[in-house]
């Protein structure tokens, strides 16, 4: 009855919903690890988040160009009123461009290391459940099941991570300006702005957590099911 | 046909035995740099549905290494491994999962639970690969987990079960989709002396149940007094095959010495 229909096997689906459940489970269990992990991404993402917003509302209230305002501005060291003064605006210009290349270096930098830290972690993760990995491949999981399951961690993780990073960075931030410029960045908040770079910022962090987690979850799928036979370890 | 594989079980008719696992000179070379290890040496063998089969050996002699051939995690340097008449060398991975998930239970010797799994999930596992609903895979994970008197235990996590009955929740989890062979090896090598009996006894009632070919790979002598057939290895080949009838008397034997 079955003989020769083996090797036309019936399609094995595998619900996302298991993986989902699966991942969200290992994440749960080894929480304090995760959290670990998860710190890189949130201290990541909150500096960029920081970043943007100041950016933002340091922007929104330039481009009121009120005098008491800029007055505030300058005392914090910031140009005002580009947009007027001729000559010496071409060495301001180019002070502030200096300003944004520094600021997108550093960015960047801590992205990678993010990027770098969250590799590290899932592929120690992936280390510490060979045998687990092993025993799904022994139970019928196919490799696409345990890439799935991994790259769902990460971006669960990620995602947690990332939300974090983001009300942290926002806080800190505008709590900041609020002692500079007081309560001119009420009136002037420049919400919309602000609400860009956050879903920016959540789309930047968790992507770079599935990215980070493509290699070893490629790792964990390539494993030999043998591994889970192994009497000893 | 679990009519058939009942008889065939307990009567043992020599003329209506089906052929469910067949290797034809198996062989199996570890290359580790420049020494090579024969870990089997042309291994046939014919093992039939609804038997219960020991592979006895001394450590080292193979045992493990023809598990893997038979399960499909490995592939022979030499020679051909059948399940149903498939030639597994055949199957590309697709089909591997396929033939691990449906035709092959796998009872490990460190239990190999997943350990963020309650004993019910664990059992469910492999009918959620084999694309059963969560309805259908719960209640007959019960069922299953029933029979091997843990039903009760249904929510508990592998940590908080004792050693057999984690190994209990394995039995019911290698028999999830009705495989059509079950492979332990060394199923109680990490328990005591009265569970590993009890798990032995298990999986002996378990095949006069359902029927299943069971292949047990042991050290262990009171393995023998329930298999139907026992196979000794060493060194990579077969040394020597004993039925049941024949068992008994060397059984009462060594009893008797
Ligand atoms: N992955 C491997 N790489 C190299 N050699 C291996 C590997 N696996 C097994 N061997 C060798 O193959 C031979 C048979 O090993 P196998 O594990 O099959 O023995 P076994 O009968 O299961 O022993 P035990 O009773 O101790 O479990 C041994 O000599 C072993 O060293
Ligand atoms: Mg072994």
């Amino acid at each position: 009855m079955s003989e020769k229909r083996l090797a036309g096997g019936r399609e094995i689906v595998l619900p996302m919903s298991k993986a989902v459940e699966i991942s969200f489970r290992s994440l749960k269990i080894r929480f304090g690890r995760s959290l670990i992990t998860t710190s890189g991404v949130i201290l990541a993402i909150a500096f960029l988040m920081s970043v943007w917003s100041s950016n933002a509302i340091v922007g929104s209230l330039r481009d009121v160009n009120k005098s008491e305002i800029n007055l505030l501005l300058q005392k914090n060291g910031i140009e005002t009123g580009l947009a007027e003064s001729g000559e010496a605006s071409a060495e301001a210009q180019a002070r502030m461009l200096e300003e944004e290349s520094k600021q997108t270096w550093l960015i960047s930098l801590s992205l990678l290391v993010c990027v770098v830290g969250i590799a590290n972690a899932m592929l120690m993760s992936v280390t510490e459940r060979f045998r687990e990995i092993g025993t799904m491949k022994c139970l019928g999981a196919l490799d696409s099941f345990i890439v799935k399951l991994f790259l769902l961690e990460s971006t669960f993780q990620g995602f947690a991570g990332t939300t974090a990073g983001i009300i942290i960075g926002f806080a800190l931030t505008f709590l900041l300006a609020l002692l500079d410029y007081g309560g001119y960045v009420l009136d002037y908040f420049p919400l919309n702005n602000i609400a860009e770079s956050a879903g920016y910022a959540l789309v930047v962090g968790t992507s770079l957590s599935l990215i980070g987690a493509m290699l070893p979850a490629y790792r964990a799928a390539k494993m030999e099911p043998v591994e889970a036979m192994r009497s000893d370890t | 046909m679990t009519e058939t594989a009942e008889g065939a079980a307990t009567a043992a008719p020599k003329e209506e035995k089906r052929t469910v696992v067949r290797t034809q000179q198996v062989k199996r070379v570890y290359k580790m740099g420049e020494i090579e290890v024969h870990a089997l040496r042309g291994v046939d063998m014919e093992i039939y549905t609804g038997e219960y089969l020991s592979i006895m050996g001394p450590s080292g002699s193979g045992k493990s290494t023809f598990f893997n051939m038979v399960g499909g995690l490995d592939k022979p340097s030499e020679g051909k491994v059948y399940i149903d008449e498939v030639d597994v060398a055949q199957l590309d991975a697709y089909e591997l999962a396929w033939l691990r998930c449906r035709k092959i239970g796998y009872i490990f010797q460190s239990f190999n639970l997943i350990p963020v799994m309650t004993a019910l999930e664990n059992v469910t596992l492999p009918m959620v690969f084999a694309g059963l609903t969560s309805d259908e895979a719960r209640d007959k994970g019960m069922v299953l987990l029933g029979k091997v008197g843990l039903g009760e235990r249904y929510s508990h996590k592998p940590n908080e079960l004792s050693g057999g009955q984690q190994q209990r929740v394995a039995v019911a989890r290698a028999l999830a989709n009705d495989p059509a062979v079950v492979l332990a090896d060394e199923p109680t090598a990490n328990l005591d002396l009265a569970t590993g009996t009890e798990i032995i006894e298990l999986l002996r009632e378990m095949n006069r149940d359902s029927g299943v070919t069971i292949i047990s790979a042991t050290h262990d002598h009171k393995m023998l007094s329930v298999s139907d057939r026992v196979v000794w290895v060493k060194d990579g080949q077969v040394e020597r095959v004993a039925n049941r009838e024949d068992l008994d008397i060397e059984v009462t034997h060594v009893e008797g010495e």
